[in-house]
């Protein structure tokens, strides 16, 4: 619970979930204060998003969640429609400054007290004075024109070089921009420019019954469609009070894990490849189409997109696939036990990954780093081990920590966590309780707000949603991608610019999952 | 190096027979696409999952350069342009000077639900809504994400080839 020098500056409900929620309003001077001490007490900020509740309220409110040692401290302010602006938390959470550029892009209200007021999420396909999450946007006078006019800082010394790359890549991957400037081969700044897959998803989520906002929260970042379906899932379910069976849980937990497993192995390829050892990229290349292929078979689809509904899962296994399954998973623990011995053994892939992309842990504490990349960092947070939602507060899962914060410790890390699933996957199909894997849920009436969290493989995802009459009335899906991309800029200073692929794809950021 | 190849004997050969096909008399693809693709793909604003379908794709079960595609890391070096997402606005204009960098005779197949018609997308404000408000395409392949074995289809049809089912 909030600690007595937060309950002073207001009054904290406990909400009635499983996951421990404190929520409370704040006057906007108590803003940075309560902040800076969560900060102090080591806590992190988790999201940060806003309202147009003119209609309701007349104001705009500013939304902040923060994570304390004992669960989420969920914050709101009210925001004057006459001045619309609100306290920075920059200062306090560096992460705090993307997301306030983003909501004055969506929402038009400025955070004070930061230097930084250039645009993030908006290019130029609509009029810097309209904001797409008021109300009343228009939806007119939209552009697909570049936006040429973006201000990266210029190069103050004529022995550096430039280096602009996309938004469209030599790679098959997601577009983003990223400007470089170089000394020789060495990398001095690094300035990302995001934004090209912004598709308008908070909007678009207005109005939308359960089951098509179900639909929409699992293609907000296809590589994590269990993480958001499932985090979806969990908010729908507060808001109608609705009991999840038992089967379902535990299935859930099973395709989070298979997620997990599917982008560890590619991802582990990946580097890999970009390391120059092309054995690495086939051989798990071909463990994780197998791995795929169990999902259609098994599930129904290969990324398990739309298997977690709110009041259940979509599918059912039956003994005969259960035991397929386990024999699968040890098949492939072999596999990875021999690929594991080849790959912490091979100089020449240990030249390129050691040492290189380093993110200290102080660092990492700073910047409230957490995923895959923050316990690589050694910074020990794991959703499934802190605050365990069902099934995993029975499961015991250890985590997986390195603390380098090299590219060989994110590898190190996703070795470590691959074993962990399977053990995980094993349990769960010997632990899986009978029962139905689905209970419908009666939504009509369904009011008033919830939050999903759940550690996503590549960190967690958080999913803050208001329901009225039966209908999302506004959402916000956070991808840890917020937090842990400014941090790929520092991670290649110092490192040569061929390093960056592989920099890059050890962290392997969503860009959909961000620019929503 | 004793265990590479260790793991590599043991992993044998995965690649799988491509489908059967035949010329197409009836293709409008020119005869230099035969057996031979350079493939650039642009993601214009999609979630994610066709990448995934993509990159599988290029893995050892689909093998791609035995159909003489690969994918190519310029458009100058490419005959067909693959789109996946919904095309934001955002990303319009550099998707179109792409395929303008591209030498002819070229081809667009857009790849996916949302690229197809917007998918889960439609609708929104930031994006143009399909790839053929955008481009010419000349074939779409649907699904979400399309598997690898829909995508090489597709790609065996734009060379010219019949593809029997």
């Amino acid at each position: 619970m909030p600690s007595p020098a937060l309950r002073v500056l207001t009054d904290f409900k406990r909400w009635a979930t499983p996951l421990p929620v404190w929520s409370g309003r704040l006057h906007a001077a108590d803003w940075p204060l309560t902040a800076r001490h969560i900060r102090t007490q080591g806590g992190r900020l988790l999201a940060f998003w806003g309202e147009d509740r003119r209609a309701e309220e007349s104001a705009y409110l500013v939304h902040a969640a923060f994570l304390i040692a004992t669960g989420i401290v969920r914050t709101e302010m009210v925001v004057d429609p006459a001045t619309a602006v609100y306290p920075s938390l920059t200062s306090i959470f560096p992460n705090a400054l993307r997301m306030e550029r983003a909501l004055y892009d969506l929402l038009g209200i400025r955070a004070t007290g930061t230097h930084d007021t250039r645009p993030w999420l908006r290019h130029a396909a609509w009029p810097a004075d309209r904001f797409p999450l008021r109300t009343d946007f228009p939806g007119t006078d939209l552009d697909v024109a570049a936006d040429r006019g973006y201000a990266f800082p210029p190069t103050n010394s004529p022995d550096l070089h430039e280096i602009p790359v996309g938004p469209i890549h030599a790679g098959i991957i997601e577009p983003g921009h990223f400007r470089f400037q170089v000394l020789g081969e060495e990398i001095l700044r690094l300035e990302e420019r995001f934004g090209y897959a912004h598709k308008g998803v908070e909007r678009l989520f207005r109005g939308l019954d359960g089951a098509a906002g179900a639909r929409l929260a699992g293609r907000i970042s296809g590589d994590s469609t269990v993480a958001y379906a499932w985090s979806y899932a969990q908010a729908v379910e507060q808001v109608a009070a609705a009991r999840v069976p038992e089967r379902a849980q535990w299935l859930r937990a099973l395709c989070l894990e298979r997620e997990r497993l599917a982008n560890h192995l590619g991802d582990l390829g990946a580097i890999g490849n970009d390391a120059g050892l092309a054995f690495a990229l086939t051989q798990f290349q071909a463990l994780k189409e197998e791995f795929l292929r169990e999902n259609q078979r098994y599930f129904g689809h290969r990324y398990l997109m739309d298997r977690i509904l709110p009041g259940g899962v979509a599918f059912d296994l039956a003994a005969t696939d259960i035991a397929a399954l386990h024999g699968a998973g040890r098949a492939l623990e072999t596999a990875i036990g021999h690929l594991q011995e080849i790959l912490a053994e091979h100089g020449g892939l240990r030249d390129r990954v050691v040492q290189v992309g380093v993110v200290s842990p102080e660092r990492a504490a700073y910047l409230g780093l957490m995923g895959v990349a923050g316990r690589a960092s050694g910074q020990a947070w794991d959703l499934r081990v802190q605050f365990p939602p069902s099934p995993y507060d029975r499961l015991q899962v250890r985590m997986a920590v390195a603390m380098d914060g090299d590219v060989a410790a994110r590898m190190a890390v996703r070795f470590q966590e691959i074993s962990e699933s399977l053990r995980l996957q094993e349990e769960i199909l010997r632990k899986l309780p009978d029962g139905h894997p689905y209970h419908p849920l009666d939504l009509r009436e369904a009011a008033g707000e919830g939050i999903g969290w759940v550690e996503g493989w590549r960190g967690e995802v958080f999913f803050w949603l208001r329901m009225a009459q039966g209908n999302i009335r506004h959402c916000r899906p956070q991808d840890p991608s917020w937090t842990l991309w400014p941090v790929l800029e520092e991670a290649v200073l110092r490192d040569i610019v061929a390093d960056f692929p592989l920099i890059n794809k050890s962290f392997n950021l969503s860009y959909s999952g961000h620019d929503l | 190096m004793y265990r590479i190849l260790r793991e590599v004997l043991r992993l044998g050969k995965v690649g799988e027979k491509p489908p059967r096909t035949q010329r197409d008399p009836a293709s409008a693809s020119p005869s230099c696409f035969r057996h031979s693709l350079g493939i650039r793909h642009v993601d214009a604003g999609s979630c994610n999952g066709c990448e995934l379908e993509l990159n599988a794709l290029n893995g050892p079960h689909y093998n791609l350069e035995q159909a003489g595609f690969r994918f190519t890391a310029s458009p100058r070096h490419a005959d067909v342009l693959t789109v996946s997402g919904p095309v934001t606005r955002h990303m319009a204009a550099a998707l179109q000077d792409c395929h303008t960098a591209m030498p002819a005779p070229r081809r667009v197949i857009a790849i996916g639900d949302c690229a197809c018609d917007g998918g889960v997308f439609q609708g929104s404000y930031a994006v143009v809504g399909k790839v053929a408000a955008v481009l010419p395409v000349d074939l779409q392949i649907s699904g979400c994400p399309p598997d690898p074995d829909a995508l090489l289809r597709g790609l065996l049809r734009i060379s010219g080839e019949q593809v029997n089912s």
